[in-house]
């Protein structure tokens, strides 16, 4: 017998293979074809602006956060998620403030892992959105004179002190082009990535098998991006029904934007998400409705982040509203 | 197989019963020296009959039944009253128990005794007969078994449920005993049957246990109601009322017991030590034990006398592995990790699991992911991040408003965190806490 000592600990003695470390991992793996995508259409600048947000994102982990909060790989899918939500073109320096806003004031603020009402990488989009409008609406264009390894835009801008490139070949994203200019965009293009658009919203079939994968692991909660899905679907065909002309047919609507890498990767956030899988239906619900909403009547071409912060903020009132019903109770329907 | 053969939610742990699974049942050698607590079951403590330097024989009651819910305690072994003092008890705390140095050279062999024809019996007789034998539920719990056999004036009961589910990985006590003994269960439901005046019986198996099936089903009686129930494999589906959800799909109401919807469970072991006490007129001194885990060399199933130690129980199992990290009293969901080898197997003692420090759940902790695996792990539909969360500050009462009283401690939530927050340990100290408040108040 050995002298190592025994381990005494409540019950149950067995735990799941799956830790958190595990599933945020998992996370970041998973976004690795959607990354190198990224890389393919929008060239080195896409991989300079992803490690930017991962810098700003870990950087601030590390240094105001918890000890060994790194290794739980949350701040790691935080810079990721924010950095495939930039434009290619957007200044460095610029997608590093954002991780680090996103971390600091998405996360730490409220308390860390697990206590954050917003999903941070959202956070750090809306804050660049709000401080650097142009920048953050500034859309390059891969092809033309440019060779794939040249950098777009300003990526190379010093803090405070960009100065616009006037050659750099951009151009409006699919969702801009039909609102502002009535000119829609092949489905096609759309599902496969080649259009303007931030770096990971464009390449929509590959983010829905990575996303599928995390699904099936059950490292995600399949209802939210079903009911978002679904929800955007109906209403938006039931416009299209009424006004071809005016509205956008379902599929533009689902493939267009960031609503895919919003459904599956951010909107899924465990932590920014409801725990009851009835709160998930609703949590997806409200997202899709907030999604066609803003996109048809609102002022912005896209809205799939504030539709996503705005139920995030319900979070709370869902998870009360969605108690499970407890064996061998009756509800207040009457249902057992 | 359609409704009626699950239940919703729970876990799947990996079962690790291979290790035992067709492992014959063993008698094991008689140790030493055998102690015997004088609290082995759910109740009062029984009170003491004996004396240090008395001499007993093997089955000579030491203790007597203290009250209605509390049971006789009986020598496992022939030998004197060496002390009668507090001694390491498996539930962690010490406690009074009587120790018995054995006879090294005696035969064993207990004292004549009538052995009762249950033929001739009424119900009433057969649940005096069990009840002088110390019988209790041996699948954990260890309520007295004939406080069950004799429900109160006016319940109307339908149906025994004879529990051979076995959810616990590793354990697998039950699954010897239906797949060797077939015969014997077959009697002790028939026992029950006529003690409860019920005339349907359900044996409810999960499926990994095909040969334990396979053997009930050869042996059913031809002239009762008796029927077998593959279920699925999931934990916890041997849960009281699980099991009757999953077989009946009668959900007992909130803080009512099995008998509320007609329904007597009785876990197959101790159904077949009431076949036993008729057999032979032995009251229950020994039980069959599964020793096993990763740290164990020989993983066994043993006839062991209640009341062995565990240093002589896992000696008779070739002892412990260089890696062996955690013993546990029970199976690794719901059991009890002790660290001190002299405590004793007591008549609940399904088994002994010494896991290896592969087979240990880490003890790295992160922050609630708020992920909701807990929700849908419950057997019980409890919200266990919430509670979890109230726990964390100590709100137990407002815990009681969310039905703390439900949960009974399974496990399945903290097995499936993926965070390892001992939610369930959380739980049984709030528990613990409303009981102190409550008694306070």
């Amino acid at each position: 017998m050995s002298t190592a000592p025994l381990i005494v600990s409540a019950s149950p003695h067995l735990g799941s293979p799956d830790s958190t470390p595990t599933i945020m991992w998992s996370v970041v793996g998973s976004l690795v074809p959607v990354v190198a995508a990224a890389i393919f259409f929008f060239g080195p600048s896409a991989a300079l602006v992803i490690l930017a947000a991962v810098a700003g994102a870990m950087g601030t982990e590390w240094a105001f956060g918890p000890p060994h909060a790194l290794q739980d790989g949350s701040a790691a899918i935080t810079g990721l998620l924010l950095g495939l939500i930039l434009p290619a073109g957007i200044p460095l320096w610029m997608a590093f403030v954002g991780g680090a806003f996103g971390i600091a004031f998405g996360k730490l603020v409220f308390g860390g892992l697990g206590q954050n009402v917003f999903n941070p990488a959202l956070l750090g989009r809306a804050f660049l959105q709000a401080a650097f409008p142009v920048a953050m609406t500034t859309w390059p264009l891969r092809g033309g004179s440019q060779a794939w390894w040249s950098l777009a835009g300003d990526n190379l801008a010093l803090p405070f002190m960009s100065a616009r490139e006037t050659d750099a070949l951009t151009g409006a994203t699919p969702l801009g082009l039909f609102k502002f200019e009535a000119t829609p965009t092949e489905t096609w293009s759309l599902m496969l990535g080649a259009t303007g658009g931030s770096l990971g919203e464009t390449s929509g079939l590959l983010i829905l098998a990575c996303g599928g994968y995390l699904a099936l692991r059950n490292y995600l909660n399949w209802r939210i991006p079903v009911s978002i899905f679904a929800t955007v679907a109906l209403v938006a065909g039931g416009l299209h029904l009424v006004d071809a002309g005016r509205y956008p047919g379902p599929l533009f609507m689902l493939f267009s934007g960031g609503l895919i890498i919003g459904a599956m990767y951010m909107a899924t956030d465990v932590v920014t998400s409801p725990v009851t899988n009835l709160g998930c239906w609703l949590f997806g619900f409200g997202i899709g409705l907030l999604v066609v909403i803003i996109r048809v009547w609102g002022g912005l071409a896209e809205g799939v982040m504030y539709a996503i912060l705005l139920m995030n903020a319900l979070v709370p009132f869902i998870n009360r509203a969605t108690q499970p019903t407890v064996f061998g109770t009756v509800n207040q329907r009457g249902r057992t | 197989m359609g409704r009626g053969l699950k239940f919703r939610h729970g876990v799947h742990p990996p079962d690790s019963k291979d290790l035992t699974a067709q492992v014959r049942i063993r008698r094991m050698p008689f140790p030493d020296e055998v102690v015997l607590p004088l609290k082995q079951h759910a109740g009062n403590p029984a009170r003491l009959l004996v004396r240090v330097g008395d001499r007993v024989e093997r089955g000579d009651k030491l203790a007597e039944a203290d009250g209605v819910i509390s049971a006789p305690v009986h020598a496992s072994a022939a030998g004197t009253v060496a002390s009668v003092s507090l001694w390491p008890h498996p539930d962690g705390s010490f406690a009074p128990a009587v120790r018995i140095a054995v006879e090294p050279y005696s035969a064993q062999v207990p004292r004549p005794r009538i052995i009762p024809d249950w033929h001739g019996l009424t119900a009433g007789e057969l649940v005096d007969a069990v009840r002088t034998a110390g019988v209790v539920g041996l699948g954990g719990a260890a309520f007295p078994t004939h406080v069950k056999l004799s429900p109160p004036q006016g319940a109307k009961l339908d149906v025994l449920i004879i529990n051979g589910c076995e959810c616990e990985p590793y354990l697998t006590t039950d699954h010897r005993t239906m797949a060797e003994y077939p015969e014997r269960v077959q009697l002790g439901i028939r026992i029950m049957m006529r003690c409860l005046g019920v005339n349907r019986a359900m044996i409810g198996i999960e499926r990994n246990k095909p040969d334990a099936i396979e053997a009930l089903r050869r042996t059913l009686p031809s002239d009762l109601a008796v029927t077998v129930h593959p279920l699925t494999v999931k934990y916890p589906q041997g849960a009281e009322k699980m099991l009757i959800d999953a077989l009946l799909a009668r959900r007992v109401p909130s803080g009512k017991l099995p008998m509320d919807v007609g329904v007597v469970v009785q876990n197959v072991a101790s159904v077949a030590t009431i076949a036993e006490v008729f057999e032979t007129g032995l009251p229950l001194i020994e039980r069959i034990v599964t020793v096993t885990g990763g740290g164990v060399k020989k993983p066994s199933n043993l006839i062991v006398p209640v009341g062995t130690k565990l240093r002589d129980l896992l000696a008779a199992c070739g002892g412990l592995t260089d890696d062996a990290r955690g013993i546990i009293f029970g199976g690794p969901m719901m059991g009890i990790a002790l660290a001190n080898v002299n405590a004793p197997v007591l008549k609940g003692t399904t088994g002994v699991v010494v896991l290896s420090e592969a087979e240990c759940r880490p003890p790295e902790s992160y922050p609630c992911i708020r992920c909701g695996h807990c929700l849908d792990a419950c057997p019980v539909f409890l919200n266990p991040q919430l509670l979890g969360s109230l726990a964390r500050s100590g709100r137990y009462l407002e815990m009681e408003q969310h039905h703390l009283g439900d949960c009974m401690l399974c496990g399945c939530c903290s097995y499936v965190c993926p965070s390892n927050i001992p939610l369930s340990q959380l739980f049984q100290a709030a528990k613990a806490a409303v009981k102190r408040q409550k008694a306070a108040a």
